[in-house]
C-alpha cells in the first residue's frame, strides 16, 4: 500500500512539475528555457504549400535537434486559420494546457483573432528573446504593428514581405508593363486572359484586393482604422468598380481563378498568365533556380508603392512545449537562420534583422548574398504601403465572395 | 455450412448483430454528433439552446443553392453514366474474348485511389495538360494554352469524368462477381434464337437479376459521388465549390460559429443524399417501365454494333486515359522546366524526388502503418464474422449483412464530422488509434465483401473430413479453411489496404492535421499547383495499392513452394 502511495505521489509531483514547467517558461531566464526545452517536441503549425519553405523548416528542425535536443514537427497547413481553429476548439473544451499547437506561423487577421480572444502566450516574450537585439523595428514599423494591430511582443518577427510582380521578359515587353493598378487594367485590356489573382480568401489574392483598395481610396487614413459599417459600401465602391471593369479581361474571363501563388507560378511557366505577383521579392529567383520558371523571368513593382508587411511566429496560451517554442522562435531569428532564409537558393524570404546591428561577419555575409537574377535590390523595391486594419480584409473577402463567387 | 454449435451465447453474439454493432454504432453516433450541433446543441462549446438559427445562417451563405445542386447533379450524372457504360458493355460483351481483354485492362484501376485518378485526369485535360501538348501546335495551332475552363469547370463536367473513370472499374468488378450466378450462355442462345442482338437480349433476360445483385453497390457509388470531397477539390467547380467541399472548409474555420454552420450543412448534405437516392429510385422505376415496355413490345435491336463498340471504347478509354494520366504524373515528377507546348520537358531531374523524399517519409510511414493495421484488423474481424455465420448470401442472414453498406450509404462528410465533434467533446486527442478506428469503418465493408464470396464457395467437404477426424472447429479453421483461403485472405487484405490508402476525409477530419497520410498531403498540394511535387505524391499514392496486390499474389507462391496445388 505504502509503495503504491509513494508511486502515485511521485507521479503527481512529476505531472505537476511538467505542467508547471510548461507554464513557467520565462524568456527572462534563458538558461532555464534552454534546459527545459531539451527533449520537448515542438508542433510547428505552418503553411505547407511550398516545398522550398518546407525544406527550410526541416533544416531548422534538424539544427534544433542537434543543438538543443528539441524535436520540431512541421504540421503542414493549407490555411493558418486551421491552427487557430484548433486552439479555439481546445479552449472551448477547457483544455488550458497540454494543447496540440506549440508555435504558429501567423500574421494579420489570424493574429488579430487570437489576440482578441486571449489565445496567445504572453505577456511580451518576443522582445525578450536573445536575438531580438538584432531586429530592425526602427525602419520596419510592421514589426511592431501587424496589420495595424500592436504586436506587444506576443509574436516574434520571422520575415518581411512585399508585393512584387513577375513577368517573362521573353514574352512580355518591359516597356509596356503597368506602373499602377489603373495601368494594370489598361494592360489587361490589351492582353486579355493573361492576368488574374488568386481566389480570395487566399492570402495573396486578398492582398491584391488591398493593394487596389489602397491605390484607389481617397482617404488612406480610414484604412488604418477598423471598418466603419455605415460607410463600408461607399469606401469599397472604387475597388469593386475596378474589379468589375477588370473581370472580363481576366484569365478565363474571371469565371475561375488561380488558387494561390504557386498555382499562378505554374501558369506563368505554362504561358497561361503573363503577369503574376507574390509577397516574396525573391520568389522568382528561387523558382528559376528550381527549374520552375524560365531564366527570362524578371520582377517589377509600382513606383507608387506596393503592399508590405511582416510575418511572425506566435505561441498559443495552452502550448505544451512553450520552452521549446521560445527556443525555436529565437533560433529562427538568429542571423544564421535568417541568412539562410534570405538565400534565394533556399527560400529567399527577406530578413527582419537590421544589418547595422549585426556583427561585422554576419553583415558581410548578408551583403554578399547573391539575391538572384530576377530579384530587385532592396533600393529598387519602391515604397511599402501599410496593410489596412484586418477588419478590411475580412469584409472585402466576404464582399468579393458574394459578388464573384458564382460566375454566370 | 451450418455453424458447428448453437448455444445461447452464440445467438447473442450473432455475427450480424456484431457487425451492426461495429459499423452501425459509430455511424449513428456520428449522425447524432452533427444533428445536435446543427440545432444549436453542443454543451462542450457552452451552447445548449435549441435553435434554427444555424440553418438560417446556412441559407444565407452565398450561392449555397448552386453548390448544393451542382453536387447533387454531378453525383446523379456520374452514377447514371457509369452504370450505363458498364451495363451496355456487360450486355454487349459478357462471355466474349474482348470481354476478358478489357477486364484485364480495367481491373487494376480499382486499386488506384480516387485522388490519384483525379490528378491524372487533371494533368491530361488542362489547357496546358499533356493531351494538348501532344497535338500542339501542329494540329491546334496553339502556341500558348487556350482559355478553356477545364478542369474546375462550373458545370462539374471534369469532376464527373474523373468520378466516372473511377466508378466504372468498381461497378464493373462488382457486376463481374455477380455474373457467374446468371445463366449467361443459355440466355445468350435463347435471345439470339429469338432474334435479339447482344445488348437487347441481355437487357431483356439477365439485366433485372444482375441489377438486383449490384444495386447496393450502385447506391454506394451514388452516395459517394454526391458527397465526394477530394475529387471535387481537384477537379470540381471552384466558384462556388460543391457543398461537401464547402462543408470541409467550414469544419476548419476558426470561428466557433462555423462548427454549428458545418453541422447544419452536414445535415443538409444528408438530405441531399436522401434526395439523390429518391431520384435514383425514381429513375430505377422509369428504367424498369421502359425495359418492360421494350420486352413486351417484342422489339429486337439486331444491329447493335455501334452501341457495343461505343461501350467497349468507353471502357478502354477509361483505363487508357487513367494510365496515360499516371504516366503524365510520372513525367512531371522528374521534369525540369517544361514550357507549353513541348511534348516532353526540356530536361529531366531527380531533384523533385530527392527534395520530397524526407517530407514523404513520415506521411508514408503513417499511411502504410494505418493501412496495414486497418486491413489486418478488418481481415481478422471479417474472418471472425464469417466463421460465426457462414457467408453472406445464405438465405435470410444475407439481409442483415446489408449493414455492411451503412458507412457507404451515408455521406462521410456528415457522420465523420459528427464523430470528430464527439471525439473532441470526449477529450480524445487526434491519435493513431482514433484515425485507425475511422479507417476501419470504411475498410471493413470492402474486406468483408471481398472475402465472403470465396468463403462461401470453398468446398465444405474438406472441413467435413477434418471434423470426421475429430478436429475442433477452431483447429479446422486454422489448419484447413484459412490455408485454403490464403489467397482470398491476402486479396481481401490488399483490398483493405488500398481502401485505407485512398481515405482522405476520415484521415483529415479525425487526424486533425496531426496524422498526415499521402492522401491528405497530396490533396493539400492540389491547391499548391506545383505539378512536379503533385506528381511525386500522386504517383506514390497510386503505387502503394499495387504493391499490396503484388504481395497478395506472391504470398501463396512463397508460402507454398512445396505444394503446387495450394499456389492457386
Amino acid at each position: 500500500m505504502i509503495g503504491w502511495a509513494v508511486k502515485i505521489a511521485a507521479a503527481l509531483l512529476l505531472a505537476c512539475g511538467i505542467a508547471g514547467g510548461a507554464v513557467a517558461a520565462d524568456p527572462g531566464n534563458w538558461d532555464k528555457v534552454v534546459a527545459e526545452a531539451k527533449g520537448q517536441t515542438v508542433y510547428f503549425n505552418a503553411w505547407g504549400g511550398s516545398e522550398s519553405i518546407n525544406a527550410y523548416i526541416r533544416w531548422a528542425g534538424e539544427e534544433m535537434k542537434a543543438r538543443y535536443g528539441v524535436s520540431v514537427v512541421h504540421v503542414k497547413l493549407d490555411d493558418t486559420a486551421k491552427a487557430v481553429a484548433t486552439v479555439v476548439a481546445e479552449k472551448s473544451a477547457g483544455k488550458d494546457d497540454g494543447g496540440s499547437v506549440d508555435l504558429i506561423w501567423i500574421n494579420g487577421e489570424n493574429f488579430a483573432a487570437m489576440k482578441r480572444q486571449n489565445l496567445l502566450f504572453g505577456p511580451d516574450w518576443a522582445t525578450r528573446l536573445p536575438n531580438w537585439r538584432y531586429v530592425d523595428f526602427e525602419t520596419r514599423p510592421t514589426v511592431l504593428a501587424d496589420f495595424t494591430i500592436p504586436t506587444e511582443g506576443l509574436e516574434s518577427p520571422w520575415g518581411g514581405a512585399k508585393l512584387v510582380f513577375f513577368y517573362d521578359s521573353a514574352r512580355t515587353e518591359a516597356k509596356a508593363l503597368p506602373d499602377s493598378a489603373e495601368e494594370l487594367l489598361t494592360w489587361a485590356k490589351a492582353n486579355p486572359g493573361r492576368f488574374s489573382y488568386p481566389q480570395p480568401p487566399d492570402f495573396i489574392g486578398s492582398s491584391f484586393l488591398k493593394q487596389v483598395l489602397i491605390e484607389l481610396t481617397d482617404d488612406r487614413g480610414k484604412l488604418q482604422k477598423p471598418v466603419d459599417e455605415e460607410s463600408f459600401a461607399a469606401d469599397a465602391a472604387p475597388l469593386f468598380a475596378y474589379l468589375d471593369r477588370l473581370k472580363p479581361f481576366l484569365w478565363r474571363q474571371g469565371k475561375a481563378f488561380p488558387q494561390n501563388y504557386p498555382d499562378m507560378k505554374q501558369k506563368l511557366a505554362d504561358g497561361e498568365l503573363d503577369i503574376i505577383f507574390a509577397f516574396n521579392p525573391a520568389e522568382a529567383s528561387s523558382a528559376i533556380a528550381n527549374g520552375e520558371l524560365p531564366e527570362t523571368v524578371r520582377s517589377f513593382v509600382f513606383s507608387g508603392g506596393t503592399l508590405g508587411n511582416t510575418h511572425f511566429l506566435a505561441i498559443p496560451y495552452n502550448a505544451t512545449a512553450k520552452a521549446g517554442a521560445l527556443l525555436f522562435a529565437d533560433f529562427l531569428l538568429s542571423p544564421e537562420a535568417q541568412l539562410r532564409k534570405q538565400d534565394p537558393k533556399i527560400w529567399g524570404d527577406p530578413t527582419v534583422l537590421s544589418l547595422d546591428k549585426l556583427p561585422a561577419a554576419d553583415r558581410s555575409a548578408f551583403e554578399s548574398l547573391d539575391l538572384g537574377v530576377a530579384t530587385l535590390r532592396p533600393n529598387e523595391l519602391g515604397p511599402a504601403l501599410d496593410e489596412p486594419h484586418p477588419s478590411w480584409m475580412t469584409r472585402i473577402e466576404a464582399a468579393w465572395i458574394r459578388r464573384y463567387g458564382a460566375p454566370n | 455450412m451450418a455453424p458447428p454449435t448453437e448455444t445461447g451465447v452464440r445467438t447473442l453474439f450473432d455475427a450480424n448483430r456484431l457487425l451492426v454493432l461495429i459499423l452501425g454504432l459509430p455511424v449513428l453516433a456520428g449522425m447524432a454528433g452533427i444533428a445536435l450541433p446543427a440545432f444549436g446543441y453542443l454543451p462542450a462549446l457552452g451552447e445548449s439552446q435549441f435553435t434554427l438559427d444555424h440553418f438560417a445562417e446556412l441559407s444565407g451563405q452565398p450561392h449555397i443553392l448552386r453548390s448544393t445542386l451542382t453536387g447533387l447533379a454531378a453525383g446523379l450524372a456520374t452514377t447514371s453514366i457509369s452504370i450505363a457504360i458498364v451495363g451496355t458493355f456487360l450486355a454487349g460483351f459478357a462471355g466474349t474474348p474482348v470481354f476478358s481483354r478489357i477486364q484485364h485492362l480495367v481491373s487494376p484501376l480499382l486499386a488506384v485511389p480516387h485522388a490519384a485518378v483525379a490528378f491524372a485526369l487533371a494533368f491530361l485535360i488542362a489547357p496546358s495538360g499533356l493531351l494538348l501538348r501532344l497535338i500542339s501546335p501542329e494540329l491546334t495551332g496553339f502556341a500558348r494554352p487556350p482559355q478553356w475552363l477545364v478542369p474546375n469547370d462550373p458545370l462539374a463536367l471534369s469532376m464527373i469524368a474523373g468520378l466516372v473513370a473511377k466508378e466504372i472499374p468498381f461497378l464493373f468488378l462488382v457486376a463481374l462477381a455477380a455474373l457467374p450466378q446468371l445463366p449467361l450462355r443459355q440466355s445468350r442462345q435463347l435471345t439470339a434464337a429469338l432474334g435479339h442482338g447482344h445488348v437487347s437480349g441481355f437487357f431483356v433476360t439477365l439485366w433485372p437479376a444482375l441489377y438486383r445483385q449490384i444495386r447496393l453497390a450502385v447506391l454506394a457509388v451514388l452516395v459517394y459521388s454526391v458527397s465526394v470531397v477530394d475529387v471535387a477539390i481537384i477537379l470540381g467547380p471552384q466558384l462556388p465549390a460543391t457543398l461537401p467541399v464547402r462543408i470541409a472548409l467550414w469544419t476548419a474555420d476558426h470561428e466557433l460559429s462555423a462548427r454549428f454552420l458545418a453541422s447544419a450543412a452536414a445535415l443538409l448534405q444528408l438530405a441531399v443524399v436522401a434526395v439523390a437516392i429518391a431520384s435514383w429510385f425514381l429513375m430505377e422505376r422509369l428504367g424498369k417501365i421502359a425495359l418492360a415496355r421494350m420486352t413486351a413490345s417484342g422489339r429486337r435491336i439486331r444491329n447493335d454494333t455501334l452501341l457495343r463498340l461505343a461501350s467497349a471504347i468507353a471502357m478502354a478509354a477509361t483505363a487508357v486515359l487513367t494510365f496515360l494520366g499516371l504516366a503524365a504524373l510520372g513525367l512531371w515528377s522528374i521534369a525540369g522546366l517544361w514550357p507549353f507546348p513541348n511534348n516532353v520537358p526540356t530536361h529531366f531531374t531527380p531533384q523533385t524526388w530527392l527534395r520530397s523524399m524526407p517530407q514523404l517519409g513520415p506521411p508514408l510511414r503513417t499511411t502504410v502503418a494505418l493501412a496495414i493495421s486497418a486491413a489486418s484488423l478488418a481481415l481478422l474481424i471479417a474472418i471472425m464474422l464469417l466463421n460465426r455465420n457462414g457467408a453472406a448470401g445464405g438465405g435470410g442472414k444475407a439481409i442483415a449483412y446489408k449493414s455492411l453498406y451503412l458507412p457507404l450509404l451515408l455521406p462521410e462528410i456528415s457522420f465523420v464530422f459528427g464523430l470528430k465533434i464527439l471525439i473532441i467533446a470526449a477529450g480524445f486527442e487526434p491519435a493513431f488509434a482514433t484515425v485507425l478506428a475511422a479507417h476501419l469503418l470504411f475498410v471493413l465493408p470492402y474486406v468483408l465483401l471481398s472475402l465472403s464470396s470465396p468463403w462461401r464457395t470453398l468446398d465444405p467437404r474438406f472441413e467435413r473430413i477434418a471434423a470426421g477426424f475429430g478436429k475442433s472447429p477452431l483447429r479446422i479453421l486454422i489448419t484447413v479453411r484459412l490455408p485454403m483461403l490464403l489467397r482470398a485472405c491476402l486479396t481481401a487484405f490488399a483490398v483493405g489496404f488500398s481502401v485505407s490508402v485512398s481515405l482522405y476525409l476520415p484521415t483529415l477530419l479525425i487526424g486533425a492535421g496531426r496524422l498526415t497520410t499521402i492522401a491528405t498531403e497530396s490533396v493539400a498540394l492540389a491547391s499548391g499547383g506545383d505539378r512536379r511535387v503533385i506528381g511525386v505524391y500522386a504517383l506514390v499514392q497510386a503505387l502503394l495499392p499495387f504493391l499490396a496486390f503484388l504481395v497478395a499474389s506472391l504470398g501463396p507462391q512463397l508460402l507454398f513452394r512445396n505444394r503446387r496445388a495450394m499456389r492457386t
